[in-house]
């Protein structure tokens, strides 16, 4: 990736425009006027970066309550995403979803949903219907994180793609946090999520998303296995957020993470290191990346804008939709 | 000493009773030991009670739920706490198909798993459809299990009590609302099933618990005025259900309003109501009355879910119509403040 200059400036691009989004939001959010809990991925920027440049209408998502980035690697729109957390009609979901329930079927994007672990079988469910044109190159983003991957639906779930070979990419992102909870309280020292997931007879992976090349490289595998041999594969991504689980705010006061685990993510931020890479490459100068930044903002104050000054749904609305016509 | 406590305190003090005098207790739960302490009501638990007995858990709600009927078979009593209503959904396997049926389906020849299930039900501050659900009356629904709802602090100090010693498996309802209302706690034994009366009355009796049992005690003085003096009946158990109590304050004041916590059709209150109007020996002087929350899933937008739930305002209007009253004045403090229907306090959300 790194020796593509035109492919490396545009997941930069896309991993910094995720960022200024979420810190957008972030720093907003006091304003109380985006009435939902917000799970922001600042931090977890860099594979959504990467995804985006791996664009197919065609390919579905589905993801969980921190699904923002994965909403955006699939070219939904900001507007309607901004829009959808101010809980105007606008949004995406029209505002009755809020940050937690975010969907775009025109690019994609089959939902997100926030009860831990529940939409792994709807990815799998839409690969099923999906698999009967063979014809297609068919694939199914998965996104879970290590939290996910306790719950009995996930094993339930890999069992049946396997048997029923299902071109699904499960993309686990392992942020070695459940809200507060370290990942040896929740899973056995030593045990490695990809590995345990491969005894099931899947493909498996994993990569450290601060190794940037190695990231790039195992999900594009991942990506083409899926696509041309119609089976599916699980990558496991270490990566780390900056702020709290939920919430605008940096919580490392509170003192449940280990100060080496938060020394070694802030010197690693994968962002920031793609950004220094290109800059010593020279593929980026400091006045291009001002000018990334200029053109993201504009387009950040545009959503905003838009979202402020769209109507919000009315009482009529609140009937709406119970039942599909 | 300190005689007010938190809803939130009164949880705490209440595990902490329970785990000291039954030294086989075991208390679990998602972040439970974590620095949020599920609201406050589990912050150092562990270290009061050691990490064997108070302990932090998997993403696996079926599976623990399972592994609560099971040490309650092996003798422990078990605490799982659900920071949402709506997590617990996947336990309903193990709670339905085992926890609530355990004694019953083997004639009698072992015992009920003595477990009490903590759920949290959220509202406002954008919760919307899967984080702000009350299943009380879906579960009440289910022979065997025992479901309770409390109001206030005391009561939900003892009722938790007296839950963990059930010997049989019961649902913890706590409004996530409540966690911040304080009150004074005394120890005494509240047998699971009954209702509380919480103020005589005359001409209409009120039924009620947890939040909506707030919401009717805000609308309480200003109903003298109309010369309306309400019976207010606190059902903080569900079920099983005294119905005789309440049979007994209607058969005196002839009408009835049920304030819900959840959406009414074929609720707790549906069912309440049914069962009083097949007593042939009351008489309507006007037509019973249910108020709760819409018939659908809770929208997150803040801009309409202040149309989902029904409040002391509602309530209020729902009482006088009851009385063909039409001409009266909306007290202030029952009008709402227009941007902070969503939170209790000011400075809330957004958990
Ligand atoms: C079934 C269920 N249990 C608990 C929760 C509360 N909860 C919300 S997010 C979360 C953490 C999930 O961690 P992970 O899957 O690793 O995702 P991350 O937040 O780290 O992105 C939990 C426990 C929930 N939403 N659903």
């Amino acid at each position: 990736m790194l020796r593509n200059k035109k492919l490396s400036k545009r997941i930069y691009f896309n991993s910094l425009r995720i960022r200024m989004i979420e810190l957008e939001i972030s720093k907003r959010y006091h304003e109380q006027k985006m009435r939902c809990p917000v799970h922001l991925s600042v931090g977890q920027e860099f594979l959504p970066g990467i995804i985006e440049t791996f664009f197919d209408k065609n390919d579905k998502s589905v993801s969980g309550h921190r699904a923002h980035a994965h909403y955006l690697s699939k070219k939904c729109s900001l507007k309607k995403l901004i829009a959808e957390i101010y809980g105007k009609k606008t949004g995406c979901s029209g505002g009755i979803g809020g940050s937690m329930h975010l969907i775009d079927k025109s690019k994609g994007f089959y939902g997100s949903t926030a009860i831990v672990g529940n939409t792994i079988p709807i990815g799998a469910g839409i690969s099923l219907s999906m698999s009967l044109n063979k014809t297609n190159k068919n694939l199914t983003y998965i996104f879970l994180g290590d939290g996910a991957v306790e719950t009995g639906i996930f094993f339930e779930t890999l069992n049946f793609v396997v048997l029923k070979k299902l071109p699904c990419l499960f993309i686990c992102e392992n942020n070695s946090f459940s809200v507060y909870s370290e990942l040896r309280k929740r899973q056995p020292k030593n045990r490695k999520i990809s590995k345990l997931v491969s005894s099931f007879g899947i493909k498996t992976d994993s990569a450290n998303t601060t190794h940037l090349n190695d990231t790039f490289k195992k999900f594009s595998k991942a990506y083409n296995y899926v696509k041309k041999k119609q089976m599916p594969y699980f990558v496991e991504f270490h990566t780390s957020r900056k702020l709290e689980h939920c919430g605008p705010n940096y919580d490392d006061d509170l003192n449940y993470r280990d100060k080496n685990f938060l020394n070694y993510w802030k010197k690693n931020d994968p962002v920031e290191k793609l950004e220094k890479t290109l800059l010593k490459k020279k593929y980026l100068s400091k006045t291009e990346i001002l000018s990334f930044k200029s053109k993201i903002q504009g387009e950040i104050i545009r959503s905003f804008n838009y979202a402020e000054n769209s109507k919000p749904p009315k009482f009529e609305d609140l009937n709406q939709n119970l039942f599909s016509k | 000493m300190k005689n007010k406590f938190t809803f939130a305190e009164a949880i705490k003090k209440a595990i902490i009773y329970s785990m000291k005098k039954d030294p086989k207790m075991i208390s679990y739960g998602l972040g439970i030991d974590d620095p949020k302490g599920i609201f406050g009501t589990t912050t150092n638990l562990h270290k009061i009670f050691g990490e064997r007995r108070v302990f932090d858990v998997p993403t696996s709600e079926n599976a623990l739920t399972g592994i609560a009927i099971g040490s309650s078979i092996a003798g422990s009593r078990v605490l799982f706490s659900h920071q949402r209503f709506d997590f617990s959904l996947l336990s309903f396997d193990q709670l339905i198909n085992n926890a609530a049926k355990w004694n019953y389906m083997f004639g009698g020849k072992t015992k009920s798993p003595s477990i009490t299930i903590r759920v949290v039900v959220g509202k406002g501050w954008g919760q919307g459809p899967t984080h702000s659900q009350n299943f009380q009356s879906l579960l009440a629904h289910i022979p065997g299990l025992k479901v309770v709802s409390p109001a206030f602090p005391e009561d939900a100090y003892n009722l938790l009590i007296d839950s963990i010693f059930d010997p049989n498996p019961v649902i913890f309802i706590e409004h996530r609302w409540l966690h911040g209302v304080s009150g004074g706690i005394k120890r005494n034994k509240i047998s699971l099933g009954d209702v509380h009366l919480k103020q005589r009355g005359k001409n209409i009796t009120i039924l009620g618990n947890s939040i909506g049992l707030l919401n009717v005690i805000k609308v309480n003085r200003f109903l003298e005025k109309y010369k309306i003096y309400p019976e207010i009946i606190d059902c903080y158990s569900i079920s099983p259900i005294n119905l005789s109590k309440i049979v007994k304050s209607v058969k005196k004041t002839k009408r009835l309003l049920i304030v819900d916590n959840s959406n009414t059709f074929c609720s707790f209150s549906s069912g309440v109501l049914a069962e009083l109007v097949q007593m042939k020996k009351i008489n309507f002087k006007s037509n019973p009355v249910i108020i709760g929350n819409k018939n659908i899933p809770s929208p997150t937008s803040h801009y309409i879910s202040k149309f989902f739930y029904q409040d002391s305002l509602s309530i209020f209007k729902r009482i006088l119509k009851t009385f063909g009253i039409s001409n009266y004045e909306i007290p202030t403090e029952l009008k709402k403040n227009k941007y902070y229907h969503d939170v209790p306090i000011e400075k809330f959300g957004p958990f």
